[in-house]
């Protein structure tokens, strides 16, 4: 269980590290908090030839909001999404992601950038992303653009990010006032992967729901976004919506793979047990009745 | 393949060491500054068992490279023993008390682990303590022992930090 040997690089810069990837390619691999590539390499599942830390490069920390966007550098560890509260108050989704993403030994390491680049089809900011049409911020030698979140996820652990690219952040639609956000997954055990995991938001005006983000984690081999959930949320008054019955339909066209965690049909089912608690604790929070630290 | 310098203090002791990239932070500890108090058990970030604390936080020092803890200032189970030589720390005597431990394989991680935990979280509840041990595996106790040395370990520390008040 040791890594190969590898050629170690520690930019201080993001110019000096796209500058490393522009040369090496896909020789290179960037390292983050490492939580995932460092146990790919020990068990040699990967042997990258060159290794490019950007834990030293401060420009890729820091949190900032402004015109209705929350910018969240690719840096911040998950626990900091945890905490932060510019964060909580602009993006709770993130917040609420943050505690079920493994221990928090591995949160104080891992980074918000790592877990969109490795997309880990079990992982839940992937779908947050998703769910909230956040825009990717990459970075190369050639420029910066902006990737859609819903164009980003390409396979289980495929993602659009060119060889010479760097994650740089997370752009995040800041929703208005009457807006509620919750995340509800299954595991084996805490800090386990996920079986089945939906993340929500809904907001609401005078009783009706204005808009709804639905996206599922574990559910397929990127994340979902339910789509036909979201439309038949819009509009409804908050008292007559069947939340079992939309989340069936949400999960009905899906097929997630079987594995020796539980079969495909399993977590359907336990998916749209997910979609239906996350939308109730967020059409609770939204109306105002959450309770405070429920 | 080029060895890097690395400098850090571990402990509270300046160390120097000169490793190649691809060791782990757990192995230059062990290896390389003879620090075997750390222990590997799965070397793939699960169990839990090589936990230190590098600036103030809990990490698995097996999913870090040596290289990337130059500057660093690194606390392992050796750092968290008592005063005198030999001594336990009082984390470590209630673990002793409530048979928080049988073959003592996990137990350095479990210590640095629950350090770091009650340290943010001085009276936790069950379920708080549950879900922080949730990182470090233990293959002997069945966990109610170490359930039982946390509740202890915590009362101990709110004591003793109000006789200092």
């Amino acid at each position: 269980m040791k890594a190969a040997a590898f050629d170690y690089h520690r930019p201080a810069s993001v110019d000096a590290a796209v500058g490393l990837l522009a040369e090496l390619g896909d020789e290179a691999k960037v390292l983050a908090g490492g939580q995932s590539l460092v146990p790919v390499m020990a068990m040699r599942l990967g042997r990258p030839e060159h290794i490019v830390d950007v834990n030293r490069v401060a420009e890729l920390e820091g949190v900032s909001r402004s015109d209705g966007t929350l910018r969240v550098g690719a840096l911040t560890r998950h626990r900091a999404l945890e905490r932060d509260e510019l964060i909580a108050g602009a993006a709770p989704l993130l917040t609420r992601a943050a505690p079920y993403i493994g221990h928090f030994q591995i949160r104080n390491r891992g980074t918000l950038g790592g877990s969109l680049a490795h997309a880990d089809p079990a992982a839940e900011l992937p779908a947050v992303a998703v769910a909230l049409d956040a825009g990717i911020e990459v970075r190369s030698a050639r420029g910066t653009r902006r990737i859609p979140a819903g164009e980003f996820f390409v396979s289980a652990f495929m993602t659009a990010l060119e060889p010479d690219e760097l994650v740089t952040a997370l752009h995040v639609p800041v929703w208005g006032p009457g807006s509620g956000f919750a995340v509800a997954e299954l595991a084996r055990r805490q800090g386990d992967f996920a079986l089945a995991g939906a993340a929500c938001g809904v907001q609401l005006r005078g009783g009706l729901i204005t808009r709804a983000a639905v996206g599922l984690f574990g559910m397929g081999a990127v994340p979902v976004r339910a789509r036909a959930a979201e439309q038949a949320l819009t509009g409804a008054s908050v008292g007559e919506v069947d939340l079992d019955g939309l989340a069936r339909d949400a999960v009905a066209p899906l097929r997630p793979a079987s594995d020796i965690h539980g079969s495909g049909a399993y977590r359907r089912r336990a998916g749209a047990h997910m979609i239906s608690l996350a939308l109730d604790r967020a059409l609770a929070e939204a109306q105002g009745t959450r309770e405070a630290g429920a | 393949m080029t060895e890097l310098d690395v400098s850090l203090t571990v402990n509270g002791q300046r160390r120097l060491a000169r490793v190649e990239p691809r060791k782990t932070l757990a192995d230059l500890l062990r290896q390389d500054l003879g620090l075997t108090g750390t222990h590997l058990g799965c070397e793939h970030g699960v169990c839990g068992s090589c936990t230190v604390l590098v600036d103030g936080l809990a990490v698995r020092s097996c999913l870090m490279f040596g290289v990337q803890a130059d500057g660093s200032e690194v606390t392992t189970v050796e750092g968290l023993a008592g005063d005198e030589p030999g001594s336990l720390g009082p984390l470590q005597r209630a673990f002793w008390e409530t048979h928080g431990l049988q073959c003592g394989f996990c137990t350095p991680g479990f210590v640095v682990s629950v350090t770091a935990f009650l340290e943010e979280c001085p009276d936790p509840d069950d379920e708080q303590i549950r879900e922080a041990l949730s990182g470090n595996l233990c293959r002997c106790t069945g966990y109610q022992g170490i359930i039982r040395g946390v509740r202890l370990a915590a009362r101990l520390r709110r004591e003793e930090q109000e006789a200092r008040a």
